[in-house]
């Protein structure tokens, strides 16, 4: 069974976290003197999802989805508009300044560019000891040198790269010193925003591994955000389909995959280029006709009816639930939704 | 490190003469005879023209001019003005006012400055943020003379809190010359550290430490403030040596015995050799404050490396 840093089993079961009607919203505003809301992008618009001990759920969508906006409203460096997220029991969006301190420990954030989310002015060695400043109890003083040597060569980086600065790292390195950073504090979740796309195909591979060395290593579930498709399938146990501020389809791995129900999800599949051209040649594509509408003034009813090639009335008239349709405990958000194999590789 | 201040310090060497050289040229081509201007209404005897022009090296061609003048500084010898003052003893007088009304501005401007930056930074779109970018673009967009008046009117004549000019009453009276002698600095200061900490505080590494846990004093000081001071520190750097440079019309309207007047007389009587005088030691102080900064630079930020 798997162990946590300090040797806790991690068992199954009830999930660590649970995300129920997720709302946040931006308020956009006119005047200067007198502020007055004139509406509100609609960010993430009441969304729901569990997390297991251990598990990867991943997350994809198009860029402005709200997937970073989730990442970011889970650690409350967003504060949501309603909702609520419970972690073992308690309600992060209720939680107060102590409580949230104690939060950081166990849900930590792999952000996606590792350029920018290193502090340029401090040595790797103080990112990563930094955290036991406040959160003192979790490495003794004197086996904190032990641990960020363990820590370095854990991510593949060399004890000795602790007193250089982030500019002196590669990005796959980088990203490396932002896992490591994540770590120091023994969470149970770490989110990870799109930890790889700022990174070049093979050094994604290499960074794609490393994180599937750790969750095995040590029990951590991930929320796994990105938008290329073959980069989640490959590291994720779930997936869930966003589209503009909502979840369309949320299933296992395969059943997303192989049995897409959802036509947004199917476009998506049928868009991954495929390395053999003879299939690549032989494949019906689905081609999405517009842009994604503004969140700010998303449509009626279904959201992605405006881009559907299913579309009927009820589609503009009533907003299908995200609900198991098929028995197959893989809820979809549509009405006609069905069962369409799209080749993939 | 040693490397580069070596080079920094070679580089002062072409700098000095190319200034000197410059404005030495400049007052050389001034119209006008200021041996005759010398003596007002009255003509000098003819031998006593001659006299002085040979003694000021008025008849050389100017590269010989420059060349004597520059001969007379390495042996310590600043020269004399045209009515018989060492430049020396000149530079000695006037320097320490200046110097002590550019440091006061600076540190009006430092304090003020600063503080009004991060306050206004850190509470963006509150009322204190709007009043300061407000005031600052006031005091940025008013002629600094009209500013010096009014600020003698309400502070010294109608409330009679500051002196109103001159330096008779020891330091307080340097306080109102250099508040408005640091009120434009003091504008430019404050909006460069807001607009620097409102980037930084929505910087990646500040979500990072955000996410770690730190406490928001923790988070703003130690990683949005540190990284925001760099474009300041350059900015007062610079700045440093321009008050330095003494303010002809600050000086002027507080009635302040410093450089920037004197250089406003000397340049009406084309003193040249007081004129290229102060100059030249000005040009010196803004090359050693640019220096420092360079030098303090490296260690507010490990990513530039001189070598």
């Amino acid at each position: 069974m798997a162990t946590d840093l300090n040797g806790r089993p991690r068992t199954d079961g009830e999930p660590l976290l649970r995300v129920e009607g997720l709302v946040k919203h931006f308020p956009l505003t006119q005047g200067i003197v007198f502020r007055k809301q004139i509406g509100a992008v609609q960010a993430v618009d009441g969304i729901s999802f569990e997390l297991r001990r251990g598990e990867t759920l991943g997350l994809v969508g198009e860029s402005g989805c709200g997937k970073s906006t989730v990442a970011k409203t889970l650690l409350r460096l967003e504060e949501p508009t309603a909702g609520h997220a419970y972690f073992q029991g308690k309600d992060i969006f209720a939680l107060g300044k102590r409580e949230l301190r104690a939060l950081r420990r166990d849900i930590q954030i792999v952000f996606q560019d590792p350029y920018a989310s290193l502090n340029p002015r401090m040595t790797v060695g103080d990112i990563i000891t930094e955290p036991w400043e406040i959160h003192s109890d979790v490495v003794p003083k004197d086996q904190r040198d032990a641990r960020v040597s363990d820590l370095l060569r854990r991510v593949g980086l060399n004890p000795d790269d602790r007193n250089r600065y982030p500019h002196q790292f590669s990005g796959g390195q980088r990203q490396r010193i932002g896992i490591a950073r994540a770590l120091t504090l023994n969470p149970d979740v770490i989110i990870c925003d799109e930890p790889v796309s700022a990174l070049d195909v093979s050094v994604q591979a290499q960074v794609m591994n490393l994180l599937e060395e750790i969750q095995d290593e040590f029990g951590i579930a991930f929320v796994f955000i990105a938008h290329d498709l073959s980069v989640v399938r490959h590291i994720s146990d779930r997936v869930a389909v966003m589209y503009l501020g909502r979840i369309v389809e949320i299933g296992d791995e395969k059943d997303i995959y192989e049995r897409p129900t959802h036509p947004y999800t199917q476009a998506l599949l049928s868009a991954v280029p495929i390395p053999d051209p003879d299939i690549e040649a032989g494949r019906d594509r689905i081609v999405l006709e517009g842009d994604v509408p503004s969140p700010a003034n998303p449509p009626s009813g279904c959201r992605f009816r405006t881009r559907c090639w299913k579309a009927e009335d009820i589609c503009a008239e009533e907003d299908p639930a995200l609900i198991d349709r098929f028995g197959h405990g893989h809820p979809s958000a549509c009405h006609f939704a069905e069962i369409r194999e799209v080749v993939t590789s | 490190m040693a490397r580069y201040l070596a080079r920094r310090l070679l580089q002062i060497i072409p700098v000095f003469f190319g200034a000197t050289f410059l404005i030495y040229a400049a007052v050389y081509s001034i119209p006008g005879d200021p041996i005759r201007a010398l003596a007002g209404d009255r003509p000098l005897p003819a031998s006593t023209i001659e006299a002085l022009r040979d003694e000021f090296n008025l008849d050389d061609p100017l590269p010989v001019q420059y060349a004597k003048y520059i001969a007379g500084l390495f042996r310590g010898d600043f020269g004399q003005s045209f009515r018989g003052r060492e430049v020396s003893e000149i530079l000695r007088q006037r320097f320490p006012v200046t110097i002590r009304l550019g440091l006061l501005a600076f540190a009006i401007e430092v304090v003020i400055g600063l503080l009004a930056g991060l306050l206004a930074g850190l509470r963006r779109g509150s009322f204190l943020d709007n009043l300061v970018l407000v005031s600052t673009t006031f005091v940025i967009s008013i002629p600094i003379f009209v500013l010096g008046f009014v600020a003698q009117l309400v502070l010294g004549v109608r409330f009679g809190l500051l002196p109103v000019a001159g330096l008779r009453e020891g330091w307080v009276s340097y306080v109102l010359p250099a508040m408005v002698l640091g009120s434009v600095s003091l504008a430019y200061a404050a909006r460069l550290t807001r607009t620097s900490l409102v980037e930084n505080l929505r910087a990646d590494y500040v979500r990072t430490a955000t996410a770690k846990g730190m406490p928001r004093r923790r988070v703003v000081g130690r990683h949005a403030l540190r990284n925001s001071l760099i474009p300041v520190v350059t900015f007062l750097g610079v700045d440093l040596g321009a008050l330095m440079g003494g303010a002809i019309i600050t000086e002027g309207i507080f009635n302040i015995p410093g450089i920037g007047r004197e250089v406003f007389v000397a340049v009406r009587g084309q003193e040249g050799t007081i004129v290229v005088g102060i100059v030249t030691a000005l040009v010196m102080i803004f090359i050693f404050s640019t220096l420092l900064v360079d030098i303090l630079y490296a260690f507010l930020d490990p990513r530039i490396r001189y070598e």
